[in-house]
């Protein structure tokens, strides 16, 4: 486990590759867990952009699939412990979604440990460094995802189909 | 009030707080200023020491007016401490407070990302996603909420008993539930209180009294709260009342029952006395029990067993008080606000067993001490051996599942100025000299410290170091029937075998057993320790992160009775501002449908756990109740056709929060 590994080198800081992780923390527990390691000054990777939602449950598997799109290597999503949701059950649909999401992302060719879901809560400021350190030396093994590319690629390819199919109609309609 | 619309082009103002050094000690701020000028929309960027400060929020209000600025971002500490603040100057300024968007570079960034330009780099995405995502936002409004002006406490400790009285005079009606027979909690079990030495009983029985007797007082005890629901200003709470075999209303606690029973002498352990006295089934807890009723205790009555009693209790009551055909009782009621007062455990001390409690029967509990020193208990204040003798040694081992990575690691806060007290009081009850092995001692508090020089100047000993044992095995015939207490001397470097015919641990305070689920009860979190958890540590510290609960006393942390008396009336001030105040305004994140792109498929209808989606039969759409709403979005991210929107989370608003993270990967 990387659990005390302390990053190495910055993104940015160099012309080497950083895993880029975005992540959605529920207000409640997860965010409110950030917080705590910020004010206990825990240090972790500098990889990972938070974006604050209500709930677990708020996180449209879009939202997911936008990370993705754009270019993240990783998406982390975190919510409160089963039973501990401050809405009772988002957790439990966040937990149902990322599964399915999962099916889909593999599918696709993206790896299972670029999309991990956690529970923290509101105390566990100590597993918000742990996570985020253990996600991130995940993602770096794994190296970049760069679906933009990938996407480029594939328009290039549905371009020359395109090209292709167009060619063929105009050929039929002319031998006709 | 110069009001934007969504639809006007954005004018962004942009601020960046230095937070002293805490930010702009790892973050170039100046850079990220200079970043933030470049991007689209922004009019105004700039950076400034503290932002949260009068002339901080003055610069927002200044700019909103001379560049007509309709959009702000302040890149600071956590949006949990400082969005409202900041909010309140968008407001100020002229603008609807929610075109507002915050930015986390303290908490999110400079206190956990060291290498500057990492953090750097880190901070310019982020503002880049809330300066994409504020053009995004809407003018809303808030919704007020009536405030239901019932209290109710939970726990009848010295807490809940002391913000009950308060709101009560206030003109509050307040009920206070408390689970066992009797309120008063440990401190009606304790003998004397530090530093003053005063009884705790002479302080604390007036006040149980008063609780009783107050017009505006429902006192529940033998009672636990078993359902809450709603959200603040109107909750619907569930309280289960366990059965006392006994009329409340018809007991005058006479004890004419107590005497008759059919066991003619007392033979089962009584709880308040630690188990070091008896009891009969029918019986009331101590002397000052309030309310002044008895009960039968059904694992030992022969007639709640058996049925097969004579009930000689029934025949004694003249009031025909007793009645064996109670059952458990619901009861509910509305309240506006909630404070949880639930205090604390003494830590077993059989879980460290090296101190050898449960095994010679001459160690006890503090607790223990504390009923053996007091006039009213099981001894009649007569420290005294279980064989009857008067100790003529006696140890006092502090941090007994305190300060120990084996077992609790925190400060009990409490133990050093208890065994302090409890030293004077054995050595005043047996003139036994008295031996206090302790690792630091901590008399932080008004007039402790003096009374730790008291205590010195009494002859009692302090030895410095952690006891590593205790056993029975003598070296000389003298020490035969003694336990010896082996500890290394810290100050002298020695280790040193202490022999002491009665020894008192010092045990901590931890949360209760069932704090995880009295949580979950009350949609609170608890810390890492398994204390419930503040809102602040410092300057919400009654407050919880749920609106209209909050805590006081022990169960937050372990403190003293004149912390404790001081929390519970913070928190009954805190209840009192939103009482008073008559309305609550709700964050207005709310959901709704559009009704034009809803397809009627049902989706959300289940999945909302507050069943505030209906579905309009006639046209063939869902609608969501707004005031039953809670703003969790879960209905927002299941619509299969996008038709629902969250205010302040809006789907827009968050895609273009993401995009704005990631608008430098390469590939894009």
């Amino acid at each position: 486990m990387s659990h005390h590994t302390t990053p190495q080198s910055a993104p940015g800081s160099g012309n080497g590759w950083e895993p880029r992780i975005v992540a959605f923390f529920c207000n409640w527990c997860t965010y409110t867990a950030a917080d705590l390691a910020g004010v206990s000054r825990m240090k972790h990777a500098p990889n990972v952009r938070i974006i604050r939602v209500m709930c677990s449950g708020r996180v449209d598997p879009q939202f997911v699939l936008e990370a993705f799109a754009r270019g993240a290597d990783g998406v982390l999503i975190g919510g409160c412990h089963f039973g501990d949701c401050h809405y009772s059950e988002g957790n439990y649909k966040a937990a149902r979604r990322v599964r399915m999401l999962k099916r889909v992302l593999q599918e696709m060719g993206i790896e299972d440990a670029r999309f991990r879901l956690e529970w923290i809560s509101a105390s566990e400021g100590e597993k918000v460094g742990m996570v985020i350190n253990d996600m991130v030396e995940e993602v770096r093994a794994l190296g970049p995802l760069g679906l933009p590319t990938r996407f480029k690629e594939w328009d290039r390819e549905m371009e020359a189909f395109a090209h292709a199919a167009e060619a063929e109609v105009k050929e039929v309609a002319h031998a006709g | 009030m110069f009001d934007a619309s969504a639809h006007d082009a954005p004018r962004v103002g942009f601020y960046i707080c230095h937070c002293g050094s805490n930010i702009a000690g790892t973050v170039d701020v100046e850079s990220v200023a200079e970043f933030a000028a470049t991007l689209p929309g922004v009019v105004v960027s700039r950076h400034y020491k503290y932002m949260c400060s009068d002339p901080g929020q003055e610069l927002i209000q200044q700019d909103i007016r001379e560049h007509q600025l309709n959009r702000i971002v302040v890149a600071s500490c956590s949006p949990l401490l400082h969005e409202h603040t900041f909010r309140h100057a968008t407001a100020q300024g002229g603008l609807n407070p929610y075109y507002f968007q915050m930015v986390n570079i303290r908490e999110n960034v400079s206190w956990v990302n060291p290498d500057p330009t990492a953090a750097t780099l880190k901070t310019k995405d982020l503002v880049r996603a809330a300066i994409r995502r504020v053009a995004h936002h809407r003018s809303l409004e808030r919704k007020r909420v009536p405030i239901n002006p019932n209290v109710l406490i939970v726990g009848g400790g010295i807490a809940g008993i002391h913000a009950a009285l308060t709101l009560a005079n206030a003109g509050k009606k307040v009920t206070l539930v408390e689970r066992e027979p009797t309120i008063g909690g440990h401190m009606a079990m304790f003998d004397k209180t530090f530093p003053t030495l005063d009884c705790a009983a002479c302080i604390l029985t007036p006040k149980m009294s008063a609780v009783k007797t107050h017009p505006n007082i429902t006192l529940w005890t033998y009672s636990e709260v078993s359902q809450v629901d709603g959200f603040v200003g109107n909750y619907k709470v569930r309280v289960t009342r366990k059965p006392r075999y006994v009329k409340e209303e018809l007991c005058v606690g006479c004890m004419e029952c107590v005497t008759s029973c059919l066991y003619k002498d007392a033979r089962f352990p009584d709880e308040f006395n630690q188990g070091l006295s008896k009891r009969k089934p029918i019986y009331i807890p101590f002397p000052q029990a309030t309310p002044q009723v008895v009960l039968v205790d059904p694992d030992t009555c022969i007639q709640l067993k058996s049925g097969k009693c004579k009930k000689s209790c029934v025949e004694a009551c003249e009031r025909d008080a007793i009645d064996f055909t109670q059952t458990e009782e619901i009861k509910e009621l509305e309240v506006g606000t909630i404070i949880l007062a639930t205090g604390f455990q003494v830590f077993d001390a059989a879980r460290s067993p090296f101190y050898g409690y449960g095994v010679y029967p001459n160690v006890y509990s503090a607790l223990e001490i504390e009923r053996l020193v007091n006039a009213s208990g099981p001894t009649g204040g007569e420290v005294l051996l279980r064989d009857g003798r008067t100790p003529k040694k006696v140890g006092i081992v502090h941090c007994v599942g305190s300060r120990d990575e084996k077992t609790n690691r925190w400060c009990s806060r409490v133990c050093c100025m208890y065994s302090l007290k409890l030293a004077h009081l054995v050595k005043e009850h047996t003139g036994a000299e008295i031996y206090n092995f302790y690792i630091d001692m901590r008399t932080p508090g008004k007039s402790y410290e003096e009374f730790y020089d008291k205590l010195l100047k009494e002859g009692v000993h302090f030895i410095r170091g952690r006891v590593a044992e205790v056993t029975d095995w003598a070296r000389s015939p003298e020490e035969e029937g003694k336990l010896i207490v082996r500890v290394e001397d810290t100050l002298i470097g020695v280790v040193r075998r202490i022999p002491v015919d009665m020894l008192i641990l010092s045990v901590g305070l931890e949360p209760r057993a069932d704090a995880q689920q009295i949580r979950r009860l009350f949609n609170i979190s608890c810390s890492t320790e398994g204390f419930f958890l503040e809102r602040h540590p410092k300057l919400a510290p009654v407050n919880t992160f749920t609106e209209g609960i909050y805590i006081a006393g022990a169960c937050q942390g372990p403190r003293d009775i004149p912390d404790t008396v001081a929390q519970a009336g913070a928190a009954a001030a805190e209840a009192l501002t939103l009482i008073d105040t008559g309305y609550v305004e709700m964050e207005p994140n709310t959901a709704f449908i559009q009704e034009a792109e809803c397809s009627g498929c049902k989706s959300c209808i289940p999945l909302c756990p507050y069943k505030a989606i209906s579905f309009l039969e006639d046209k063939k759409k869902a609608s969501i109740n707004e005031a039953l709403c809670k703003g969790c979005g879960t209905c927002v991210a299941a619509c299969p056709s996008g038709s629902i929107v969250q205010n302040l989370f809006e789907d827009e608003q968050i895609f273009s929060e993401i995009d704005g993270l990631l608008a430098d990967v390469a590939g894009v």
